[in-house]
């Protein structure tokens, strides 16, 4: 037990600190730097109560792709910053009033904990013992949800192309490569041109 | 786990497995780097490096030497923090990726159940090193290359992640060595995924020379328009550690490479004389096999125009890995 005990409390205190850094750092590159650790050290308590395979994709999914166009947007961003603060104290009661909100939210739920256990029993559904995390999680999402599943992908696509179709633009005047094209060229319509000295084209 | 009860044996014993692939593991790419130059300058009918040591070979070692003895130079206005994590964060997730590389039967330092999953995501994570780096450099051609990088490498992962998804069909299972058990047919090398899966096994060559930023892809430090690339503020120890990082990563690549579709530590032959080699020979000729075309590559392609390589990832390598996953997915299905 001391081992994971061990290994808890460093991937939860680095988490917690990292997580504080995000909001107290001056620097936004290095805000979305802590939101990485933070991140991988989430994946670190997934793998500790035995999700894998989420602790796997929080590392790929968030990490690797999100957090990388994060941290891309940030990058280009030229924002002063003093300026960004000054108005920073004005916002302090709306964030009080939230922050008061998911309290007590995590009050209710470790009172039910303690409370009444046999509920929080109820919720959990814990990984069989002769399959790997991976499978059993294939095995309930593909057959008891799988509708739901496949609606999650279809909204998914479809915010994707809502994307691409507003953003898409082609403009009248801009030349464009046809790869097809340029590969059916041959050499009867190759056009050598003259160019005299200092004149141009 | 076993860690919990008298884990100090246990943790005693992984410390030493990971020395020991360590170790093992800088010696081989110090001489896999030598044989890339090699390689480069026999396509070029040159003789490269051939005056440290017989035929050159300890040139690497030679390298190692000067780079280590020389200053390193911090540019003034960097982030000096970031600047001198970001290589080593290339070089421990390049290395991070050895830890679940099973080189033989059962000879991983972790035999993970999600063993493909976790290299997948310390690829994915490797894009870090080159951001940071090239952020940190507060130079502009350092975040020109570090913006490029940072496309590229996500756009190949897309692709390298459906011909994943493709082995795992077939194997039934996301632990590496449960995916070359699987090509263990009694066909020998005809029965590894290679053949069955050939389009499969081209797309993620070439995605694996993308993602490790090798020529014709390496437009990340592409020379002849961004001087060095995200390495142009580096100097002495923090650049061997990002070109260590780098080469590490392309032998990882090859590694995976056997092991999704050469058939890890299996003997291409499968009868006498050839099943008497250890497993951990085999598998590495193999890494030698796929390192010697991905240095011939470097040797005899021209580097892409940026566009063009967007292109090849985004349309046309990513809907026929698509295509594939549904059309192996339906052969399976008839099949079992």
């Amino acid at each position: 037990m001391t081992a994971a005990a061990a290994f808890f409390y460093l991937f939860s205190i680095v988490m917690i600190g990292s997580a504080f850094m995000v909001i107290a750092a001056r620097n936004p590159v290095h805000s979305v730097l802590f939101l990485i650790l933070a991140f991988v050290n989430a994946a670190g308590l997934f793998l500790l109560l035995g999700a894998e395979f989420l602790a796997m994709i929080i590392v790929i999914v968030y990490v690797g792709a999100v957090a990388v166009l994060f941290l891309f947007v940030v990058m280009m961003l030229d924002v002063d910053f003093a300026e960004l603060k000054q108005g920073f104290l004005q916002y302090l009661p709306v964030g009080a009033l939230i922050g008061a909100a998911v309290l007590i939210e995590l009050v209710l739920v470790v009172g039910a904990w303690t409370q009444a256990p046999a509920a929080i029993a109820g919720a959990g559904a814990p990984t069989p013992p002769d399959v790997s995390n991976t499978l059993a999680l294939g095995r309930v999402l593909y057959t008891k949800y799988v509708y739901f599943f496949q609606a999650a992908g279809l909204i998914l696509l479809t915010a994707m192309i809502g994307a691409i179709v507003l953003t898409l633009r082609h403009k009248p005047d801009v030349k464009r490569q046809v790869i097809a094209d340029q590969n059916a060229r041959d050499k009867s319509d190759v056009v050598l041109k003259k160019v005299p000295s200092r004149a141009g084209v | 786990m076993s860690f919990e009860n008298g884990w100090i044996i246990p943790l005693l014993l992984t410390v030493l497995k990971s020395v020991a692939t360590l170790v093992v593991l800088l010696i081989i790419v110090a001489f896999l780097l030598w044989g890339d130059r090699k390689v480069w300058a026999a396509v070029q009918l040159r003789r490269g490096p051939n005056v440290v040591g017989p035929w050159g070979l300890l040139q690497s070692f030679a390298d190692l030497l000067k780079f280590v003895l020389k200053e390193p130079i911090i540019p003034a206005g960097a982030n000096k923090g970031i600047f001198l994590l970001a290589p080593f964060i290339t070089g421990m997730l390049a290395l991070g990726a050895w830890a679940v590389i099973p080189v033989a039967e059962g000879w991983a330092v972790a035999d993970l159940n999600v063993g493909v999953l976790y290299i997948f995501a310390i690829s994915s994570l490797s894009v870090y090193g080159i951001i940071m780096g090239g952020w940190a450099s507060n130079s502009k051609y350092p975040f020109l290359s570090a913006l490029r990088s940072a496309a590229q490498m996500v756009s190949y992962e897309v692709s390298i992640g459906f011909v994943i998804v493709t082995v795992l069909l077939c194997a039934g299972s996301l632990n590496l060595g449960d995916i070359v058990r699987a090509q263990d047919t009694g066909l020998g090398m005809l029965g590894w995924y290679w053949l069955p899966l050939f389009p499969m096994f081209i797309i993620f060559f070439i995605s694996a020379l993308a993602e490790t930023n090798r020529p014709p892809f390496d437009l990340v430090e592409a020379e002849s328009e961004l001087v060095a690339g995200f390495m142009v503020e580096y100097s002495s120890t923090p650049y061997l550690l990002f070109m260590l990082g780098e080469y590490v990563a392309i032998v990882g690549m090859c590694a995976i490479m056997t092991i999704l579709f050469f058939g890890g530590w299996l003997s291409p032959l499968p009868f006498a004389p050839f099943t008497w080699v250890p497993g951990v020979i085999w598998f590495v000729l193999k890494i030698c096999f796929f390192f010697f075309w991905i240095a011939l590559v470097k040797a005899f392609v021209p580097r892409y125009r940026y566009d063009q390589l967007m292109r090849l990832g985004w349309k046309v390598f990513l809907p026929i890995s698509l295509a594939m996953v549904v059309v192996v997915a339906g052969v399976l299905q008839v099949i079992r």
